[in-house]
């Protein structure tokens, strides 16, 4: 029978609710261990029920710190990370959507040879030219700052491909009927183009938010000031040290809250998520 | 070979939506029956429930006398051709004929045999190693029909089959599946929302509306004695004219045959443009406000001097007040011109006020 | 194709690439000439003096034996890691296609660790499999096992594959659950009428039909082995015990930042960037064929 029958549905609830125990197991984990006393997980004998160190361990994660080496509050990173992530979602769109529309709705000479050389950059991720990038943006004198940042992640060309594909089932009529209306390039840009735009425009801002959230390697090369840091290298730093000394519920804070922004986007805004990720990836 | 009887069939969704609220039909062995009426009357799902991919929430689906409500639909010896084709798009068109005859564990040979016959019969054997997708429409539609008729089956199931293709082809094929029909002799149970196709393919046809059974019987018949506004307005194109009257208005015109009638009914093709007044008919002064010229005939579009309003049995009815005529295609009234049309009483058709009942004068 | 309807413009256009162009120049193309370069020249140990090389840098990746060990690994960790993923995610996305009750609910509950960052998994993952703190190395030790990622390789490269599977599951059930869904419903009833039970049908319609949607995923995957594993295994295992969980990555980050090997390290950067080409190829050549269906 097509329609499932009740022994099969069974089965497959059953299957999921394991498949979501798993993926949420390591997270339950984290979520418990941070509101325990470090002490007592020090030995091994971590309780899998939550304690009763919530508020102070996040007051400290957030407001002060671990008390070890680093000393720095995990808000402060919070704050880095945020404005890279926006940095580089608000940049990379700005600037994709106006190539975009150069490549799709002006001839001029060299258009294919830039679209070319923009589309390549796809194959170029930073981690295969890690150094060489570093050292540029030394050499700008961009170390530890936004710019340097976020602008090496900024221009790929995901963005421009996926707003020239849209751009090109946009129907002709409406540029034609925009012009007999009188409106010149901005007009027909601002007032149609991006008007109708706004929702990929959105699904796009989710996955790059995400990703520029939970960007790592680059971070690590060029920040070298702990004022600098963004979440993702704070966590790594704190259990750099000896195992004995690291501060495991404030640790495990740490990532729960690095976690909480990119997963809340992605539950809240669960639609836009899904049809950006599968629009980038086409 | 067998015959199909559906008795007092229901289907009652979760949310407590009743799609299909008790139909009895009985198909014959070897007969035709084609379900047709609106989208969204049921005919689908009640087709959808022979074939197994719905379960039977009430009633009995019996199937050459074997009560099928529980049995899986590879189990019940029907084929079924869909709407979109449903073919297997990564099998050639061999495989997809061979498919269902070797989950069944058919002999290679056997299979090849049966799959190059139904081949030659649709004129598809150039075909046979070309996936779906290198086939047209029509082409697509008869490896559908191939893959049901290698089967063998007792009963074929044809869900809008031929919807999907332009109208000229879908003449063509609708010729094609009735003499394949006859030959094979297949008890065959067919759905479309065309009352063109339905009159011309049925030896039973069913009309339905709002998961309802409105009328069974001979397509002709059913055009000559429609049992309900319903079906008297979906049999026949362009729809019945359907005007509710007075009670003193049927007296006089129709000589006080039936206090109860409430609504009466003219086809576009029983008036003619005349003077005179039948005995015992029904005569009608127009205002002409529209033509239609196709050439064989015409269409007009008159408006009654007398306000009456239409019955809506359809949705996508003519206002109320208007009256199709259908004339020779040599004639044609000037737009604006008063006629008269009249139609006489054998041609009348009479249905009580709430347009269920048919009464017989 | 191109657009029919378009504006007149000789200095407009480009005034609205040059943002992009110039971002792309300097930080991409660059960088990626300046490694082509690196990787010819080889440096002093002082950094005092530059020489043409040729392809020394190359050979001598050639003949490193730690060299070849990363590639290999790379190519077993990116099998391991998609091969369990996808099969995992498959069997999900199998069942929340089903009609159920909840299915929109489980979507939601499935996806979320798409967005857990990869040195958060590491953290997640070590913690739990720690060797002396984790809630599940003491299940372990109770069945026997001697466990200790932090000394153990082979530990260590099963704990990195497990977390970044775990990691990956999201995405792979969503785009699963898609390629389902796309599957139209009346071709599996057809399957049905034709006999074929529920198994028979999955191998014989379900899956083949889903032949594209597994191949673009194995192409994702395996690029996301290469290049997004680095924050767990950084968080990790440091590329440890000894080298046995250093991937490519790894090793062009940690030989330029720790042995200062920039000559080598850019060599290790072009042979990278040429496996992404490849892999992005045969991924385009596919998006080609997928059309098809």
């Amino acid at each position: 029978m097509v329609e499932e029958e009740g022994f099969r549905r069974y089965v497959a609830h059953i299957i999921l609710w394991i498949g979501i125990a798993i993926v949420a197991f390591p997270v339950y984990i984290a979520i418990v261990a941070s509101t325990q006393d470090n002490a007592l997980i020090a030995n091994g004998q971590m309780s899998l029920l939550p304690g009763g160190h919530f508020l102070q361990t996040y007051y400290q994660t957030i407001f002060v710190g671990t008390s070890g080496s680093t000393r720095e509050p995990v808000g402060n990173m919070m704050l880095n990370s945020l404005v890279m992530a926006l940095l580089i979602a608000v940049g990379k769109i700005a600037i994709s959507i106006i190539s975009a529309y150069a490549i799709v709705y002006f001839r001029f000479p060299f258009r294919m040879p830039i679209f070319w050389i923009i589309f390549i950059t796809l194959m170029l991720p930073v981690e295969v030219r890690i150094y060489p990038t570093y050292k540029i943006v030394a050499d700008l004198h961009m170390l530890d700052s936004y710019a340097g940042l976020s602008l090496p992640l900024i221009a790929s060309a995901t963005a421009t491909l996926l707003f020239r594909q849209f751009f090109m089932t946009v129907p002709d009529e409406l540029l034609e009927a925009s012009r007999i209306d009188g409106a010149g390039p901005f007009r027909f840009f601002w007032d149609t183009l991006l008007p109708l735009s706004r929702t990929n425009m959105a699904a796009l801002f989710v996955i790059l938010f995400i990703l520029g959230w939970n960007q790592y390697l680059w971070p690590l090369l060029i920040t070298t000031r702990d004022d600098m840091q963004t979440i993702q290298i704070g966590i790594r730093k704190m259990i750099t040290t000896t195992d004995a000394l690291t501060e495991w519920p404030i640790v495990m804070a740490t990532a729960v809250l690095a976690m909480l922004p990119p997963v809340f986007v992605v539950v809240v805004m669960q639609k836009l998520f899904v049809r950006g990720l599968v629009e980038t990836e086409k | 070979m067998a015959n199909v009887t559906l008795r007092s069939v229901r289907k009652t969704y979760p949310g407590g939506f009743e799609a299909i609220k008790g139909v009895d039909v009985d198909v014959g062995d070897g007969q035709f029956c084609v379900l047709v009426g609106p989208s969204g009357c049921g005919k689908s799902t009640l087709l959808r429930m022979v074939a197994g991919l719905e379960t039977v929430t009430g009633g009995e689906i019996d199937i050459g006398g074997r009560i099928v409500n529980q049995v899986e639909p590879a189990d019940r010896d029907i084929a079924m051709v869909f709407q979109n084709y449903a073919l297997y798009p990564h099998m050639s068109v061999y495989n997809n004929m061979a498919y269902g005859l070797r989950n069944r564990g058919m002999a290679e040979a056997e299979i090849k045999s049966r799959v190059e016959e139904a081949a030659r019969v649709l004129e598809l054997s150039p075909m046979l190693e070309r996936k779906p997708r290198q086939l047209s429409g029509g082409q697509r539609q008869r490896v559908a029909m191939g893959r049901a008729i290698v089967r063998q089956p007792k009963v074929f199931l044809f869900d809008e089959p031929l919807s999907n293709l332009d109208a000229k082809l879908r003449i063509a094929m609708r010729v094609e599946i009735r003499k394949l029909q006859r030959r094979l002799n297949t008890t065959s149970i067919y759905v479309t929302h065309d009352q063109l196709e339905a009159m011309t393919l049925a030896d039973i046809l069913v009309v339905m509306n709002g998961g309802q059974v409105e009328q069974v019987g001979n397509p002709l018949a059913i055009y000559e004695k429609p049992a309900t506004t319903f079906v008297a307005s979906f049999i026949g194109a362009p729809p019945m004219n359907l005007m509710s009257t007075r009670p003193e208005e049927i007296k006089s015109q129709l000589g006080g045959s039936a206090s109860d009638v409430g609504i009466l009914g003219i086809r576009p093709e029983d008036f003619v443009i005349t003077d005179q007044t039948p005995a015992g008919g029904v005569a009608l002064p127009l205002t002409v406000e529209a033509i239609e010229r196709v050439g064989a005939e015409t269409f007009v579009y008159g408006s009654r001097e007398q306000e009456e309003q239409r019955v809506a049995a359809t949705p996508g009815e003519l206002p109320p007040g208007e009256i199709i005529v259908r004339i020779p295609g040599t004639e044609a009234p000037a737009i604006g011109a008063k006629i008269r049309v009249a139609a006489v009483r054998a041609k009348l058709h009479l249905f009580s006020g709430d347009g269920r009942t048919r009464i017989e004068a | 194709m191109q657009k029919q309807a378009i504006f007149q413009s000789k200095l407009l256009p480009y005034a609205l690439v040059a943002p992009q162009l110039a971002i792309v120049l300097i930080f991409f193309y660059w960088p990626a000439l300046q490694a082509v370069i690196q990787s010819f020249l080889l440096q002093d140990a002082f950094g005092l003096s530059t020489s043409f090389v040729w392809f020394d840098n190359y050979l001598e990746l050639l003949k490193d034996r730690a060299y070849f060990e990363a590639i290999v690994r790379t190519f077993f960790f990116s099998f391991a890691i998609a091969v369990s993923s996808l099969s995992f995610a498959l069997l999900l996305a199998v069942m929340a296609d089903k009609p159920l009750r909840g299915s929109m609910l489980y979507r939601t509950l499935l996806i979320w660790p798409y967005a857990v960052a990869p040195p958060v998994v590491g953290v997640l993952w070590i913690f739990m499999l720690h060797p002396s703190l984790g809630v599940l190395s003491r299940y372990l030790r109770a069945l026997g096992i001697d466990w200790n990622p932090m000394l153990d390789g082979d530990q260590a490269a099963a704990l990195i594959i497990l977390a970044a599977a775990w990691k990956q599951i999201s995405y792979n059930f969503l785009f699963f659950l898609a390629g389902l869904q796309s599957i139209p419903r009346s071709v599996l009833e057809a399957a049905a009428i034709d006999g074929a039970r529920p198994m028979r049908r999955f191998w014989t319609v379900t899956f083949p039909l889903l032949s594209p949607t597994i191949f673009f995923l194995l192409v994702v995957n395996i690029v996301y082995a290469f290049f997004d594993t680095f924050g767990i295994i950084d968080t990790m295992t440091r590329g440890g015990p000894g080298t046995s969980t250093v991937t490519l990555v790894y090793k062009v980050y940690s030989d330029g930042l720790l042995g200062g090997n920039l000559g080598s390290s850019a060599a290790q950067s072009v042979i990278l960037m040429i496996m992404v080409i490849v892999l992005t190829g045969i991924q385009f050549r596919f998006v080609e064929r997928k059309v098809t269906y």
